[in-house]
């Protein structure tokens, strides 16, 4: 599983990559392969208010249907429109192509309680 | 609750080896998936996958009344059978529900071979037993066996070109049995899935389980999980027991009348017989969304506001790029109707069709 050394993690398999201001969020390799073939990414409007692990997004596999969590609270500034009709995206380039959304964060300390790379791989492997 | 000891098939380190996704299903560790889902039922359709189909419970029937036990524990009629032919049926109850559906195969006329569910296998054992007044022996062979599916366009002729006898695996009939070599391994192989498409389901030894599966494998059959095997089975309109069948739901309702023996008596016929005669409230049928959703069990169908019934089944088809569900719905309520089903929290629009998303072309 594919744990790139330049994000931040949550327990619940979302990444982070915060630039100023913003986060941009997805969710991790590890995620992607757990749920399989992904049919439908549901994605809230720009501009939506989230609390910190909110659930903002669904992602519907061929199998199963599961929340994603706001790592970070903020205002939703951007969403990935592309997963409307290439939802594939998230299985084939999840740290990519296959993001999510882009996060205004209310509180850029909140990022320290996020996990490390390592943190992260160390949950993956416990 | 303490950890349940789970079984493992003969196949299990091949799964393994091939990247399976194991989870437990019917006290069994099987793979749910290798690589994708979507590219196994995309295999099987297109071209050839295989199934470990081990956890399925084979049972062996034989003796003078073997015939007429076999006709009183089934709804189908084994009166139609020549040897070495088979044919989908139900274990019945005596009100009229089901304790299974499973395959019966006639060997002879003394003897009988059946195929069924994992999770309904210890089940059917206790209820065989009980119902056993003709003295005919039974027999659980499954712990000796392995069974592998093979299924799609290309079955036929990749296990032709591993067989000793060729040409009657091409001849067999539906449901036939041909008792043959593949990759050199004796085995039972019936003309039979659970997928929609042309193949076998091949009975073999344990011991040559690995073999025959490794071979298929070099023929570039793909494996393939019980996620596909589901997306299979509802595209094609194929009820899984403990969804569509129960104890106490009517074969009738899920559409099996066709199964069921008109000439003669067994354990429910007359709860059936009256079943079919006045109709059931509610008939199982298709709902086909427009949305690339994923329809779950117990999900509400509504038509112009008004719920009429619930989903049993539901899969996501790749092969139509939209969620597909079974669902029991009232009676009065006709096919082409436009429908709403309540995916988690959301109308989405649909229609009530025919069962069988997919038949082969």
């Amino acid at each position: 599983m594919k744990v790139p050394s330049d994000l931040l993690y949550s327990k619940s398999h979302e990444w982070v990559r915060i630039e100023g201001d913003t986060a941009t969020v997805g969710i991790t390799d590890y995620a992607q392969s757990e749920l399989g073939d992904i049919v439908l990414v549901d994605l809230p409007e720009a501009g939506r208010v989230v609390g910190l692990d909110e659930s903002f997004a669904t992602i519907e596999s061929v199998k199963s249907v599961s929340d994603i969590y706001a790592p970070l609270a903020g205002e939703i500034t951007a969403t990935n429109e592309t997963l409307g009709t290439q939802s594939e995206l998230v299985n084939a380039d999840p740290y990519g192509s296959g993001w999510l959304v882009k996060i205004r964060l209310a509180d850029p300390s909140q990022a320290g309680s996020l996990l490390t790379p390592d943190a992260y791989t160390a949950v993956l492997e416990s | 609750m303490a950890a349940e000891v789970l079984n493992r098939t003969p196949l299990f380190d091949a799964h393994r080896r091939a990247g399976g996704k194991l989870v437990p299903f019917a006290g069994y560790e099987m793979p749910v998936q290798y690589a994708s889902i979507i590219a196994e039922a995309s295999a099987v359709r297109n071209a050839v996958g295989m199934f470990d189909v081990s956890h399925m419970a084979r049972l062996r029937f034989w003796g003078e009344r073997a015939t007429e036990f076999v006709q009183w524990i089934t709804a189908n009629d084994v009166g139609k059978l020549g040897d070495r032919q088979g044919q989908y049926s139900l274990l019945t109850n005596e009100r009229g529900g089901c304790v299974d559906d499973i395959i019966v195969y006639r060997i002879a006329p003394d003897e009988y071979r059946m195929v069924v569910n994992a999770a309904n296998h210890a089940k059917d054992a206790e209820w065989i037993e009980s119902q056993n007044r003709f003295g005919v022996a039974v027999s659980d062979y499954t712990d000796d066996t392995a069974m592998i599916a093979v299924q799609g366009p290309k079955a036929v002729g990749v296990l032709q070109d591993l067989s000793d006898h060729p040409d009657d695996l091409a001849s067999a009939p539906a449901f036939g049995v041909v008792e043959c070599q593949v990759a050199g391994r004796p085995v039972f192989a019936a003309r039979s899935g659970y997928t929609g498409e042309d193949g076998f389901e091949l009975i073999c030894s344990s011991a040559d389980a690995e073999e025959v599966w490794n071979a298929l494998l070099e023929a570039e059959v793909v494996p393939c999980g019980l996620g596909a095997r589901d997306v299979l089975r509802v595209e094609a309109g194929l009820p899984l027991y403990g969804h569509e069948l129960g104890d106490d739901l009517s074969p009738i309702a899920a559409g099996l009348g066709w199964v069921i023996a008109k000439n003669k008596k067994f354990i429910g016929s007359e709860p059936i017989a009256r079943a079919r005669a006045e109709g059931t409230p509610q008939k199982l049928q298709g709902v086909r969304i427009e949305a690339k959703r994923l329809p779950m069990p117990g999900m509400q169908v509504l038509v112009d506001g008004r719920v009429v019934g619930e989903v049993s089944s539901g899969v996501y088809s790749p092969l139509l790029g939209c969620g597909v569900a079974f669902a029991f719905i009232d009676a009065e309520i006709e096919r082409g109707t436009a429908c709403a089903l309540a995916v988690r929290g959301k109308l989405e629009p649909g229609t009530i069709v025919d069962k069988r998303f997919y038949r082969r072309g």
